[in-house]
């Protein structure tokens, strides 16, 4: 029998960036709101021993342990979906910031393009561009209704950059100005300007001077220590939610943060949640948290998985392409990048930051002419200098043995003089790409995991060959002495890691037919339940997904305010 | 070189005590300052004194958590064949590796502890990954023992009384699976084995490979520095290593 709590206004399940951003909006306006996070409390303490590539980037130390939860995979409904049983292509974040602890602080808007993206592409290439299955959808919000958002969520993280040649409208510059640039990054800026390209330095979330938010949360400036991607910033440099919005909500009094609370279930009754049921995963004690409101900010992956096993919202199906909750599953191509080799160079590629890099959108969206390109959208094509560290860093020209003599003079050699260019490519929906649960495995609670069907498509054979030409130009120009060939891109594969960019199963819309949320992150189906995260976005653009992530974290928080007041479902 | 090392350690200093100085004011408002109070001991406090102390203690951590020695021996020798020493440096045996490997495989690693391991198994696609019931530590016992088996069939003689040529010729049959094995995978074991090899030669000297932060030196990677901001925007340069050990106040 579960142990029944005392109602709350809102129950946050997921204490990341989303459930951060809505926790400190909704207890600014004075609304009493719980989070549950499944793991543990994290500070910026932790950090002392970062600097640690084993245990943070290789062993996952701050990752999902897998021996109690994961997901389930396959490459087509023909196939039986087997459990992704060590990390690879993705990690999934834990404890308290979620993620957004691990990320690298990569923060780009979305295009106007990507929000308009089905009346856009048919206007100016007609209906056939689309091929029969690509099931792209415009997302019921234009970039300019957007627009406030955005500028919000970068004032609070204090977003480093200057101002992309080929971007949107802005209201206002950047908070900050953009981190400190490196020979290799000139290097490419200089080879990008002489294609007549438009490089600009990445926006940051590694803050590049000392800076106040419009909270009054002051944070130091990043020391290009190297160890962001995987890692927690041991500065507090680096914009994450557990010492940004995280300390402005609890600073109010009204935010409760219960760690080792694995949420299960969203209760209902009838067309409305009214709690979610826990576990503390410390007494393995059942508890109901009773609420007015229900908001989903976990992981993509338990976004969905919890709409499904709670019966809330109609699921896919992907014989007929009716139902919502799991469609437009949607992912990142990442393959077309070109690596060069410097026989005469060395570069300080030891030293780095998360979100250090120099960009161009030339070859991103709709940017440029598709007519004759089999493929639509594009990507940012970027050099990014992370930090090389030694264990994950071994490039050796193509033809190299990979262990021996060879091997290790190359290695070694080359440490310090291989760069890459990397194009990010937007990852379009397909009607056989979707999320629902898995009718064999299952998680420490013996509830389903999430399954996974998805596959690279042509749409992405292509894409991944012209960006990786484009990669090649640039790196010639910048006169690297060896580049390796083109891969094809091949199926989608589980084992190597790509990016933590998974996207889609609760997608955005302005119809219920064909979304599972309104843009206000209000779920057509529930009006009291919201499901915010990279769930809503209907395709995963060119870009790294947490600037747009957090836009619609702001836009749902002034809606969950308007639905408090109001009732219904929001226009 | 040791000068230039010296001199670098003095800027490296300056640079941190700029750092604290400047990032004074950033502490202010909501207490998100974190790791950064804690930081301020550490450095500046190695003395003379200390460093001749340190050189006579006795690294007991060279001893066996997992291997019996026969296969200590083999993965010193196999690793070794993977990464070997050369004009750059040290290879595994000196590095330390085949310590690396004993001590990971007696903890989480070698027990695929934050692993999905549970049933039912089933054979999948490539792309699915690993989809085997066995966990690290077997695997290593088996491999071990199918690489001596191999030697034996193919050369008469012990792995590790093999030439390095016919090491390095086994080892290629485990890596291009020309060996018929029925419990693991050859190949799958020989990665894991060349993937631990580069992590016990690059990882940091608190894990027992990379000793000396000879991996690190060899590639002039500067290991754990708290601050590139004086280097970040400058041509290439050389800084002396630094070890998660040299975080910790005494």
């Amino acid at each position: 029998m579960a142990k029944k709590l005392p109602k709350v206004d809102v129950v946050i399940v997921g204490v990341g960036w989303a459930g951060g951003i809505i926790a400190a909006e909704l207890t600014k306006q004075g609304l009493n709101c719980v989070g549950l996070e499944r793991g543990k409390e994290r500070k910026t303490e932790d950090y002392f021993m970062v600097h640690d590539e084993l245990r943070y980037a290789l062993r996952y130390e701050l990752m999902q342990d897998l021996s109690k939860e994961t997901i389930t995979f396959r490459g087509n409904e023909k196939l039986r979906a087997l459990p992704m049983r060590q990390y690879g292509s993705f990690i999934l974040g834990d404890n308290l910031g979620g993620s957004g602890v691990h990320w690298n602080g990569q923060t780009y808007r979305f295009l106007p393009y990507d929000f308009e993206i089905r009346s856009q592409t048919i206007e100016r290439y007609g209906k056939k561009k689309i091929p029969k299955d690509m099931t792209i959808q415009d997302w019921g919000i234009t970039y300019d209704e957007l627009e406030p958002y955005f500028d919000k969520f970068e004032k609070m993280a204090g977003i480093s950059g200057e101002e992309n040649p080929l971007g949107p409208k802005r209201s206002s510059p950047y908070p900050t100005p953009p981190m400190k640039t490196t020979p290799a990054l000139e290097k490419f800026r200089k080879a990008a300007t002489n294609l007549k390209l438009h490089p600009y330095n990445r926006p940051s979330g590694n803050l590049s001077e000392a800076y106040t938010n419009p909270d009054g949360v002051s944070r130091a400036a990043c020391q290009y220590c190297a160890y962001c991607e995987r890692f927690g910033c041991e500065y507090g440099a680096k914009a994450d939610p557990v010492v940004t919005v995280i300390p402005v909500a609890k600073k109010t009094g009204k935010f409760e943060i219960r760690t080792h609370s694995n949420v299960r279930r969203v209760l209902k009754s009838g067309n409305k949640a009214t709690g979610v049921m826990y576990i503390d995963t410390t007494t393995g004690e059942e508890i109901e948290q009773p609420a007015d409101i229900v908001v989903l900010t976990s992981y993509v992956f338990n976004n969905v998985r919890l709409l499904l096993q709670s019966g809330i919202g109609r699921p896919y199906d992907p014989n007929t392409g009716t139902g919502v909750i799991g469609k437009n599953y949607a992912y990142q191509v990442q393959k077309g990048s070109a690596t060069g080799f410097f026989e005469k160079e060395e570069f300080n590629t030891y030293a780095g930051a998360g979100a250090l890099g120099m960009v161009l959108d030339d070859y991103n969206g709709d940017n440029f002419d598709h007519t004759k390109l089999d493929f639509i959208h594009g990507g940012s094509i970027a050099i990014s200098q992370t930090g090389l560290r030694p264990i994950s860093n071994n490039k050796v020209p193509k033809g190299t043995p990979t262990w021996g003599k060879e091997f290790k003079a190359n290695s070694v050699k080359y440490a310090n003089r291989m760069l890459s260019v990397g194009g990010q490519g937007a990852s379009m929906p397909f009607k056989h790409h979707y999320l629902d649960l898995d009718p064999t495995y299952k998680d420490e609670f013996g509830d389903p995991l999430v399954r996974i069907t998805f596959d690279f498509e042509e749409q992405d054979r292509q894409l991944a060959k012209y960006l990786n030409e484009r990669c090649i130009e640039i790196m010639k120009e910048m006169g690297a002495d060896l580049i390796d060939p083109f891969e094809e891109l091949g199926p989608y594969d589980i084992t190597t890691y790509q990016s933590t960019h998974n996207t889609g199963g609760i997608i955005m819309g302005a119809e219920p037919d064909t979304s599972a949320v309104n843009n206000y992150m209000q779920m057509w189906d529930a009006e009291n339940v919201f499901a915010v995260g990279a769930t809503a976005f209907p395709h995963n653009s060119g870009y790294n997904p947490t600037g747009t992530v957090g836009a619609l974290a702001y836009r749902a928080a002034e809606g969950i305010m308007s639905y408090r007041e109001k009732g219904g479902i929001l226009a | 070189m040791a000068d230039n090392a010296n001199q670098q350690e003095k800027n490296e200093s300056l640079t941190r005590r700029r750092f604290l100085k400047n990032s004074g004011i950033a502490i202010g408002g909501l207490a998100v300052g974190g790791a950064l109070g804690s930081l301020i001991p550490f450095k500046d406090k190695t003395t003379n004194e200390d460093v001749k102390t340190e050189q006579h203690v006795e690294n007991y951590n060279l001893a066996l958590m997992f291997f019996t020695q026969q296969q200590f021996r083999m993965v010193e020798a196999a690793t070794e064949r993977i990464f070997p020493a050369d004009d750059n440096g040290p290879g595994a045996k000196d590095l330390g590796v085949a310590y690396f490997i004993d001590h990971q495989l007696s903890g989480d690693w070698g027990f695929n502890a934050r692993e999905y391991m549970h049933p039912p198994f089933f054979k999948g696609e490539k792309v699915q990954g690993y989809q085997g019931r066995l966990r690290r530590r077997e695997i290593f016992d088996i491999g071990l023992r199918e690489l001596q088996n191999h030697s034996l069939t193919k050369f008469e003689k012990n792995f590790i009384d093999l030439d390095e040529e016919q090491q390095i010729d086994v080892l290629t049959d485990f890596a291009e699976d020309k060996v018929q094995l029925t419990t693991i995978s050859p190949s799958g074991f020989f990665n894991m084995l060349r993937t631990a090899t580069l992590e016990g030669a690059y990882s940091d000297p608190l894990y027992s490979g990379n000793r000396n932060m000879d991996g690190w030196k060899m590639r002039n990677y500067p290991g754990s520095q708290m601050a590139y901001t004086d280097v970040i925007d400058q041509e290439f340069k050389v800084i002396a290593p630094k070890s998660l050990k040299d975080h910790l106040g005494h």
